[in-house]
């Protein structure tokens, strides 16, 4: 949290996420420097003694001295254009005083600098009433209204009044520039913010000036809308109400909200976040700057997927299916009813006539408590995961953290394309790549996001990803090697993506691991409890066991099998086959509808507690808004449970979330950090650590393909069905629908039109689909997104196959 | 359509291939393009894109910077009328004035017939053979109300076809490099070393 | 074929027998081939710089003191010494972009002498390490293509350019590049960003000084065509011999172009120092005197952006020291000429215009303060102005250049003269341009500007709408 836009005009909730100088002067104050320190730089502000920090800029050591100067470009978080020139100072570095943009310039031994002079304060007035001479003024309908910078500043540093008289530039009042965002040119001051962000930060640069001069202003190509999985930050970090969310708008003034600091929990990158509320009902949320997680940044998912905490189909009250079907119920009931059929089952079958799946979704508290009641009743079929992720071994690795990442001499990409699943944590290593501070070396069946910015994309043969890594062990050497790994393929064995990581560390056993898991908190559910004691026991398990009858009861912890398994018929069968399934759960899904029983759960938002990250991060999540009907935390569903059950133990003791939370400190091997005290006004969380433990041995391996045959690939889009996204209307309709993407010329050999219905045979089922020509994939592989509207590519996946693969045939 | 033809494209590849980073060649290609269609559509912005490995939208950002390139269709012969101070001295408004009467539009417009656009131009560093214009940037000097009157007459019966070329077209002949005596264009992260005619220092930088 | 087709220039420049550096070629009709260049001494100042190696054709260079040619009037040697040790590659990148209104020189140079050019590119590019060479010309200037085209391809051919040029290890391209019309591109930043596909946005010096952080972000020496062109010479004859013309701290010769309101205008190629602004105006072998014998009423000096002089200025010498203490400066090397007939309110305007016109719209000031300088001005030319809009326009001239600007001594007005210089709330000179090109005329010759306005009925204020 070195250098932080901390923007004393711009009202709570900016401020929240631009910086806080509180905190940043305690980092400064706490690191006890020895002197004399080369790299302190002795400036002399306002007359003013102060210390600068080597390569500081001006405006940033100002500001950490308590001097705010103007400025409406400048993000400590992007590089200076000095655009705007309100931050116009005097500096002398022995040639006289001179007017110079303090966002641009760096501090040097012995300059002076006057921020108040009358030419400094002439400067700034001036600009103030150039920048206000085409704005239209029309605060009283502007979404940034009270919390405007340009407002603010125009009061802080303005001159009073407008002289003014000429014609206003006139444009088309606001235009939409994608499904999210609004555009309004005539508020627009052309600081680069939002250009400079699509360029620099998200590399999609589908926002640009054009134009010249005076008609300078923000476009998209016609036809070409701003569809960046990052627009929402443009909305953010706009210094005045120029670009505007579509989700947002006209909901609120800003005086209007509450807000609570927070923890995104769309992905386990664990971006922090203010939560904004009126009227008991969530309606923004804000990207903070955790300087080791996020920088300010969020992806459009985490940012408004809070309409599904609001939405109007939310699981509201428990049900139990009675012979009207699932019907409401009252919680004592449906408690009641709950712990009866559990008692009943370990009456007739014991302890392994249980499965507990889920708890990804949840806080780490939901899922401790679920593992405790777990444990207490001797329940071995438990994971956070059901083949979608990868064995919680990977865990158990050297783990890195994102800056190990993002600094790496090397960064190994082995799977999950992380600009699709964990967009912010590509955000991050997109970065360490373009600023050339990392290699990026990418093992890939099909292109990822980041193939254009790595310096090798490696493509293999899905289901051959090890012996690709085997051949190109020369890349791996080094220090600093940090192996980001995921499930890119999950048409595919998670076999073989552990060989590859077997072979990445045996090339290199010093390389730490970023597990690039994927559902928010899947790792801290692993961690405190959820993770299988062994292969017979994990989610797959599980449901084979359902499958095959031998469970009594499935209890389901905001887990979606049908949706969220890779191989849908065996989700099926295992919640035909299980007697009883339970899910507590937030909002109906494929899985609550054949459910007994449905214990409503409160959301993201709606309950306190913490979060986990992908790389061990425990940070606080808040209940800024209350519980949907009556529906409550998944931890206190499990304490109420476990009385039920006359378990007597802690967790039947639990009183509030904090109980749960201190009892994770006690208990968790490396949470033991995780303190309330340790969690309270930290924004950057505490990292937990693992036990290193090697990884078992694993076989990974695949057939040869058939030559007719073609390879399937099914990844995942940032958009798809699932619960978050299909209940959040502003983005459920950027999923991208279902769809076979082969390589045009393998289109061309079917004899296809693009678009057309074609039919892939796989062992076990066949799908229809509609084909996609996609140049990017390669001969012989066929790509389709996961859980989209429109296909049933799911059905052709087998668990227990190392591979998918499928014969195309024209409808 | 409006992208590169198969001979310009050729020509494209040549002209990119001379730089260190291919982005440089987009001003030369956006002239090409407009050579090619009489304006810069926008099919060849997105073709340009692809060659440059670049988005449309920064394709589009930079030709709209840009005061030649025109983004609808203008007359055969864009008339640039300067009126700048030193043509402003010696008669450029009212040249201005005979030219818009002459061809019936007004400064920024194109006759019906599609063979005229004027325009009203900035210093077109001739200063001292004002007051001056360009008929598709070719210098006119001194031009006179019977000179410019001459010459749309003459342009409109074809008598200087062979002098100007249509709208788009800028140097009627291109650099060629021959590939022999090509020295290359390396991207500046590709070079380490100094150029081989430099005495070697210890260069450490 | 109608007159205007057949491209006469001005005879002006090549007559009279002061000493020639840069146009000496330019009485011959095919001056641009490569044949009447090689019959004429071309390409034997790049014999020579082979000759004498690298480090000493710099040296030679340094010696000359040749001042840049481009406006800013920096060493070309001295600025080629920036270029930070060990890091290459190094660019060449020639500034042939010239729009600044008066100014017409450089597309003479590359029309008439394309290969003069090409020469001075190789000695710069041998001399300074560089290893690539664009040649950025203006975009409207089809003929310079042309021919700089042709005189490039001539001398790939004949060895020159390219690779090991003329049997040494000496190797070099000169690519064409052309811009697209915009005058801000002409600033070497700019340059630079155009010429890496971007638009003409200038940046920030420091820290991105050229010479260090150029273009893809490597040293890069911007050099305009008139400098470079100098540069045959002074291999060829050695910095002793350049030094010999003109004047100690502005050695050899400039070309000035001398438009408006003259007998005879033209571009002349003229030795430092050795002419007064009189000499300029009315001397028989330059302009002749004021046209229909009317008199001078005022001139700028060097390019549009310069303060304007009146007949009170007429004996300074055409030396950039000289022309800077009394309140304006060399520039370009664009005079302006206006006679009593002149409306001055309109012709500022029509700086003023193109100056608002061409602000690329990165910094504030120049983006809102030009157009805003045009609009009041248009109104005030249009007889719809009021006194107060005179005010008006200096005050928003503040924001662009807050504190004191430049301007001539006039004993008329009783005023003294402001040297140079001006405080600046912009990244480049474009913004304070527009301002300066209505400061001077408005206080040189207010009661123009008044005569053209009516009283303002009352001040007009705008609350501005606050938090
Ligand atoms: C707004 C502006 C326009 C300029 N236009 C030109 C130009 O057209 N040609 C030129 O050579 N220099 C121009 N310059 C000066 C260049 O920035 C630069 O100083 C020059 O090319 C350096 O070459 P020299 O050292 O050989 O003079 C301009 C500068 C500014 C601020
Ligand atoms: S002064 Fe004007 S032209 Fe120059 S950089 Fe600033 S905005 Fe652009
Ligand atoms: S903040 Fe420095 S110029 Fe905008």
């Amino acid at each position: 949290m070195s250098t932080e836009d901390t923007n004393a005009t711009e009202t709570e909730p900016v401020d929240a996420v631009d910086g806080d100088t509180d905190d940043a002067d305690e980092a400064v104050e706490a690191e006890p420097e020895p002197e004399p320190d080369p790299n302190i730089v002795p400036v002399t502000l306002n007359g003013r003694e102060i210390e600068a920090r080597k390569g500081e800029l001006v405006i940033a050591a100002a500001e950490r001295h308590d001097t705010y100067i103007p400025h409406f470009c400048y993000h400590p978080r992007m590089k200076s254009v000095g655009m705007c020139r309100q931050c116009l100072v005097e500096v002398d570095t022995g040639r006289g005083m001179q007017l110079q943009p303090s966002c641009m310039i760096t501090v040097s031994p012995e300059m002076k600098i006057d921020t108040e002079s009358e030419t400094a304060k002439r400067a700034q007035e001036g600009m103030i009433e150039l920048l206000l001479a085409n704005h239209p003024l029309d605060c009283p309908v502007c979404d940034k209204g009270g919390e405007c910078p340009l407002q603010d500043q125009a009061f802080s540093h303005g001159p009073g009044e407008s002289r003014y008289i000429e014609e206003k530039r006139h444009y088309e009042k606001p235009i939409p520039i994608s499904d999210l965002v609004l555009l309004d040119r005539e508020r627009c001051i052309l600081c680069d913010r939002c250009t400079r962000f699509a360029d620099e930060v998200a590399g999609d640069k589908l926002i640009h000036f054009t134009q010249r001069g005076n008609e300078t202003q923000v476009m998209t190509f016609p036809d070409e809308p701003f569809a960046s999985y990052f627009s929402g930050n443009t909305v953010q970090i706009c210094p005045v109400g120029a670009l505007t969310a579509e989700p947002y708008r006209f909901k609120a003034r800003p005086w209007d909200l509450a807000q609570e600091e927070s923890t995104c929990t769309s992905c386990s990158v664990g971006c922090r976040v203010v939560v904004q509320s009126s009227r008991d009902e969530i309606l923004r949320y804000q990207g903070v700057d955790s300087d080791p997680v996020n920088h300010g940044w969020m992806c459009d998912k985490g940012r408004f997927d809070f309409e599904a905490v609001n939405s109007q189909q939310r699981i509201a009250d428990p049900m139990v299916r009675t012979e009207q079907g699932l019907t409401d119920t009252t919680w004592s009931a449906a408690l009641g009813a709950a712990a009866g059929v559990i008692r009943e089952s370990l009456a007739a079958g014991g302890p392994d006539a249980i499965g507990v799946l889920g708890g990804a979704r949840g806080t780490n508290e939901d899922a401790f408590a679920w593992a405790q009641l777990a444990d207490a009743l001797g329940i071995t079929y438990r994971d956070a995961q059901f083949g979608d992720g990868l064995p919680a071994s990977v865990l158990g690795l050297d783990r890195a953290t994102i800056d190990e990442a993002a600094s790496a001499s090397t960064i190994v990409m082995l799977g999950a394309d992380i600009k699709e699943e964990l967009p912010v944590l590509y955000l991050r290593l997109r970065d360490a790549a373009v600023e050339k501070r990392s290699k990026l070396v990418e093992f890939s069946s099909v292109e990822t996001g980041l193939s254009r910015y790595a310096t090798q994309s490696i493509r293999h043969q899905p289901g051959l990803q090890s012996e690709a890594v085997n051949e190109a062990s020369d890349l791996l050497a080094g220090d600093d090697v940090v192996v980001v790994v995921g499930r890119g393929n999950l048409a595919e064995s998670a076999d073989e993506t552990m060989a590859a990581l077997a072979a990445v560390l045996a090339a290199n056993p010093s390389a730490k691991v970023l597990p690039a898991l994927r559902r928010g908190n899947v790792v801290g559910a692993l961690s405190v409890g959820m993770a299988p004691a062994d292969d017979e026991h994990d989610g797959l398990a599980t449901l084979r066991a359902a499958a095959d009858g031998k469970l009594d009861v499935l209890i389901l912890l905001g887990a979606d099998p049908i949706n969220d398994c890779p191989d849908t018929d065996l989700a099926r069968r295992a919640m035909a086959g299980a007697r009883r399934v339970i899910s507590i759960d937030t909002h109906p899904s494929e899985s609550t509808k054949l459910a007994d029983i449905v214990l409503a759960a409160a959301a993201y938002g709606e309950k306190a507690g913490t979060t986990t990250n992908l790389e061990g991060r425990v940070s606080t999540v808040s209940d800024k808004v209350t519980t949907t009907g009556t529906a409550r935390p998944d931890w206190m569903i499990a304490a109420e449970l476990a009385i039920m059950l006359d378990i007597d133990g802690d967790i039947a003791d639990v009183a509030s979330v904090d109980d749960v939370t201190a009892a994770i400190a006690a208990e968790v091997p490396g949470f033991d950090g995780v303190t309330l005290d340790a969690l309270a006004g930290e924004r950057n969380g505490v990292l937990t650590s693992a036990n290193p433990k090697p990884l078992p041995p694993v076989v990974g391996g695949a057939p040869q393909r058939n030559t007719y045959d073609h390879r399937l690939v099914v990844g995942r889009k940032l958009y798809d069905r699932a619960i978050g996204t299909a209940m959040s209307h502003s983005i459920a309709k950027l999923a991208p629908g279902a769809g076979a993407h082969l390589h045009p010329l393998d289109v061309d050999a079917l004899g296809v039109a693009d678009g057309a219905d074609v039919r892939l045979i796989g062992q076990k089922a066949t799908a229809i689909l509609p084909v996609v020509s996609n140049p990017s994939i390669a001969r012989g592989v066929v790509w389709a997104p996961f859980n989209q509207a429109g296909g049933t590519v799911e059905d052709l996946i087998d668990a227990a196959a190392s591979v998918t693969d499928v014969k195309i045939e024209v409808v | 359509m409006s992208r590169l033809t198969d001979a310009n494209l050729a020509i494209a590849r040549d002209i990119i291939a001379r730089y260190p980073r291919k982005k440089s060649a987009l001003i030369p290609l956006l002239h090409l393009t407009q050579e090619q269609n009489g304006y810069v559509t926008d099919d060849a912005m997105r073709h340009l894109a692809e060659l440059l490995d670049i988005t449309p939208a920064e394709v589009i950002g930079t030709a709209t910077f840009y005061e030649m390139f025109k983004f609808e269709e203008v007359g055969t012969y864009v008339i640039n009328i300067c009126q700048t101070m030193s043509c402003a001295l010696l008669g450029a408004g009212a040249l201005m004035h005979h030219a818009e009467e002459k061809l019936g539009i007004k400064a920024g417009s194109t006759t019906a017939d599609g063979m005229f656009t004027i325009e009203a131009a900035e210093c077109q560093a001739a200063c001292t053979e004002a007051p001056t214009m360009q008929v598709n940037y070719r210098h006119q000097y001194r031009v006179t109300t019977e000179d410019f009157d001459q010459m749309i007459d003459d342009l409109r019966s074809g008598a200087l076809s062979g002098d100007i070329p249509p709208h788009g077209t800028l140097g009627r002949n291109r650099q060629n490099i021959p590939a022999d005596k090509f020295v290359g264009a390396p991207d500046p992260d590709d070079v380490t070393e100094g150029p081989a005619w430099i005495p070697v220092k210890v260069d450490n930088s | 074929m109608s007159k205007a087709i057949t491209r006469e220039y001005t005879p002006g420049f090549y007559e009279g027998d002061r000493p020639k550096i840069v146009t000496s070629r330019f009485e011959y009709e095919d001056s641009h081939t490569i044949e009447r260049f090689e019959a004429t001494g071309g390409y034997e100042g790049l014999k020579a710089a082979l000759a004498m190696g690298p480090e000493a054709m710099a040296g030679e260079v340094k010696a000359s003191t040749l001042l840049g040619r481009g406006g800013a009037g920096f060493p070309a040697g001295v600025k080629w010494g920036f270029t930070p040790q060990g890091v290459w590659p190094r660019y060449l990148v020639v500034n042939g972009d010239e729009s600044e209104p008066g100014t017409y020189k450089d597309r003479l140079l590359m029309e008439r002498d394309p290969h003069q050019l090409i020469e001075g590119c190789l000695i710069a590019s041998y001399a300074a390490g560089l290893s690539q060479c664009f040649l950025y010309v203006r975009g409207e200037m089809p003929l310079a293509h042309e021919r700089i085209a042709k005189a490039l391809d001539d001398a790939y051919a004949a060895g020159y350019v390219g690779k090991n040029i003329l049997g040494s290890d000496f190797s070099l391209d000169i690519v064409l590049h052309w811009g697209a019309g915009a005058y801000v591109v002409g600033e070497e930043t700019a340059l630079i960003e155009s010429l890496e596909g971007e638009r003409g946005m200038p940046r920030l010096k420091p820290p991105y000084f050229p010479a260090a952080v150029g273009l893809y972000g490597q040293p890069t020496i911007v050099n305009n065509v008139e400098t470079l062109a100098n540069l045959p010479f002074i291999a060829a004859n050695g910095s002793a011999a350049f030094t010999s013309i003109g004047t100690e701290t502005s050695p050899g010769t400039r070309m000035v172009a001398i438009s408006g309101h003259v007998k005879r205008p033209g571009v002349y190629e003229i030795v430092n120092g050795s002419t007064s602004f009189r000499d300029i105006i009315y001397g028989d072998e330059f302009c002749q005197g004021i046209r229909d014998g009317n008199e001078l009423k005022a001139f700028v000096p060097g390019g549009g952006s310069a303060p304007w002089f009146l007949p009170d200025q007429l004996d300074i010498q055409f030396e950039s020291k000289q022309a800077g203490a009394a309140g304006s400066m060399l520039g370009s090397g664009a005079v302006m000429v206006m006679d009593d007939t002149t409306d001055i309110p309109e012709m500022a305007l029509t700086l003023v215009r193109f100056y608002a016109h061409e602000s690329c719209g990165k910094c504030v000031p120049c983006r809102e303060g030009g157009t805003w300088l045009l609009r009041i001005l248009e109104r005030v030319c249009s007889g719809h102005g009021t006194d107060a809009d005179l005010d008006q326009l200096l005050e928003v001239g503040q924001s662009i250049c807050p504190g004191e600007m430049p301007h001539a001594s006039s004993e008329r007005l009783g005023l003294e003269a402001v040297p140079f210089p001006y405080k600046m709330t912009t990244i480049c000179f474009v913004g304070p341009s527009a301002y300066a090109s209505i400061h001077s005329p408005l206080t040189l010759f207010r009661d123009e500007f008044e005569a053209k306005v009516v009283p303002a009925p009352k001040r007009v204020s705008i609350p501005v709408a606050a938090g």
